[in-house]
């Protein structure tokens, strides 16, 4: 663990130090291709490939509240994640003059969750987790005919859950230039680690093979091999968890458009749908007889996400970020969300954007609190995410990118910073700190 | 139910309208729209913040994040 962390810290300052040299010595990496890559004329003129732009996103979250599903909506739920990411973003123009651009990403969290513990009835479970995702994605784009199309690819791997995906998307402007229609297929193939509550494993199976050998397996997976004086000469012990699938495939739809000058607006639509395992294997749920088991949903679940964006650009510095989307999905949960977030240019390179957010939602059909559930109940869930509840989020950011680099570093194109304070009314409370540093 | 029409049929009503008041504006005049703050969509700095959103409330998707993978199990 140490070593992975020192590796990112190494990678980051070199990247750091990479950039701090780009002014003044001879370097490989070309820094400012945009303004190369188009001519005097306007129009583009073939470039290999070269680096564009580096993008470094770190967060720190921490959370707490009373409900934590893992002990079937009772029990702590502090978290804390200390999230990274990198984009690197590489450009090129082919001889049809197609702009072609690849973005690779890789992203490490490392998070603490202090109701993972009662994972084990005795609180002895680990408590800490990393998490990586790497991605790739080509957009090739004809400025022409302002059309686009593009694939990606995405990985993320955590002890207990693993997530592979895959996108297909393209665009296309109207002959104004003034709209643009945009579409995306994702899907994502992920498998959940089925480690169940420590109480809840049920007792080890053993069969006598007729050779005389001896095999336990038990529900999670952990096989141990006996030979039939009872003696153990050969164990799989704790390798062998099995794992459930869950799909998801989304198809995404969004069309923008001018209205004038100063506000523009875009309509936006996914349709999910979602089949396999969709609860997790160690979330509890207390029936109102005392017993508990593991929550148990639906296989499948369809939702419907429709939102609307709409940015006006008010007098010569207020810039009026609104948003609203209505969802509702075939468990019940439907909800709205509108945000607000107004950025003030204090100067044309310095901008301050406080912002709000009010979310509120229904409860699903199968969730009830603590002991609240009949064990004749189809499905059943104690996780407060899918109950009925509202939200704030407030906050602000500021940006900074003045023409001479930040602090008068010239390849540190941006830098932002955003602060955030969550609430919900199940007492859930959070603080989120984001920075991104951006180098071209 | 009435009123919940009557505000559906006011919303169409008026995003008709909205975009029939489109007028053409032309590249030198959108120097304005073009700012970084006027994109449509939502910023990298916001990405964890949106993951953080996903997992703790039952609503996602329609922002132009991800509607899929990762756990959020904690």
């Amino acid at each position: 663990m140490k070593k992975i962390c020192l590796t990112v810290i190494g990678l980051y300052l070199l990247f750091l130090h990479a950039f701090s040299q780009s002014i003044t010595i001879d370097s490989t990496i070309d820094f400012y291709p945009q303004k190369r890559i188009k001519d005097t004329t306007g129009s583009y003129k073939v470039k290999h490939l070269r680096l564009d732009e580096i993008s470094i996103v770190s967060s720190y979250y921490t959370q707490n509240g009373n409900h934590s599903a893992v002990t079937g909506g009772i029990g702590t739920e502090q978290v804390t994640d200390l999230s990274n990411g990198i984009d690197l973003k590489f450009v090129s123009v082919d001889k049809g003059e197609h702009k072609h651009t690849f973005t690779t990403g890789f992203g490490f969290d490392h998070h603490t969750s202090a109701s993972a513990a009662y994972v084990n009835k005795s609180g002895a479970s680990k408590t800490g987790g990393t998490r990586i995702y790497p991605s790739i994605d080509w957009t090739t784009e004809n400025e022409k005919k302002g059309s686009s199309f593009g694939l990606g690819t995405y990985y993320s791997t955590e002890y207990n859950y693993k997530s592979f995906g895959a996108d297909i998307h393209l665009s296309q402007k109207t002959n104004d230039k003034n709209g643009e229609f945009s579409a995306k297929g994702q899907a994502y193939f992920d498998k959940v680690t089925m480690i169940l509550p420590s109480e809840l494993i049920p007792a080890p199976i053993t069969i006598v093979a007729p050779s005389g050998t001896t095999t336990i397996t038990t529900a999670s997976g952990r096989t141990t091999v006996l030979s039939t004086g009872g003696q153990i000469v050969s164990t799989t012990a704790g390798k062998h968890i099995p794992t459930s699938p869950r799909n998801t495939f989304t198809a995404s739809l969004s069309y923008s458009q001018i209205i004038n000058t100063k506000l523009q607006l875009a309509f936006l639509l996914d349709a999910v749908t979602q089949s396999g395992y969709l609860g997790l294997p160690f979330h509890r749920v207390y029936f109102s007889n005392g017993k508990d088991t593991v929550e148990n949903l639906p296989s499948s679940r369809f939702k419907l996400p429709i939102g609307i964006r709409a940015n006006y650009f008010m007098g010569d510095n207020i810039i009026l970020r609104s948003y609203y989307r209505f969802y509702t999905d075939d468990w019940g949960l439907s909800s709205h969300t509108v945000s607000l977030e107004v950025a003030i240019k204090i100067t044309p390179f310095f901008s301050v954007s406080p912002f709000y957010r009010y979310y509120q939602q229904t409860a699903a059909n199968y969730f009830a609190p603590y002991e609240a559930h009949t064990a004749n109940e189809k499905y059943y869930t104690s996780n407060y995410s899918l109950s009925a509840f509202q939200s704030n989020y407030f906050g602000a950011g500021i940006r900074v990118a003045p023409p001479n680099g930040v602090f008068g570093w010239q390849g540190l194109n941006s830098l932002e910073m955003r602060y955030g304070h969550y609430s919900q009314t199940t007492d859930l409370v959070s603080d989120v700190i984001s920075f991104e540093f951006k180098f071209k | 139910m009435k009123k919940q029409l009557l505000f559906k049929m006011f919303t169409a009503i008026f995003f008709i309208a909205l975009l029939s008041s489109c007028v053409h504006v032309k590249e030198y005049q959108k120097n304005k729209l073009n700012d970084s703050e006027m994109a449509l969509s939502n910023r990298k700095v916001e990405k964890n913040e949106l993951n953080f959103q996903s997992y703790r409330e039952g609503a996602a998707g329609a922002n132009g994040g991800k509607t899929g993978g990762g756990c959020g199990c904690n």
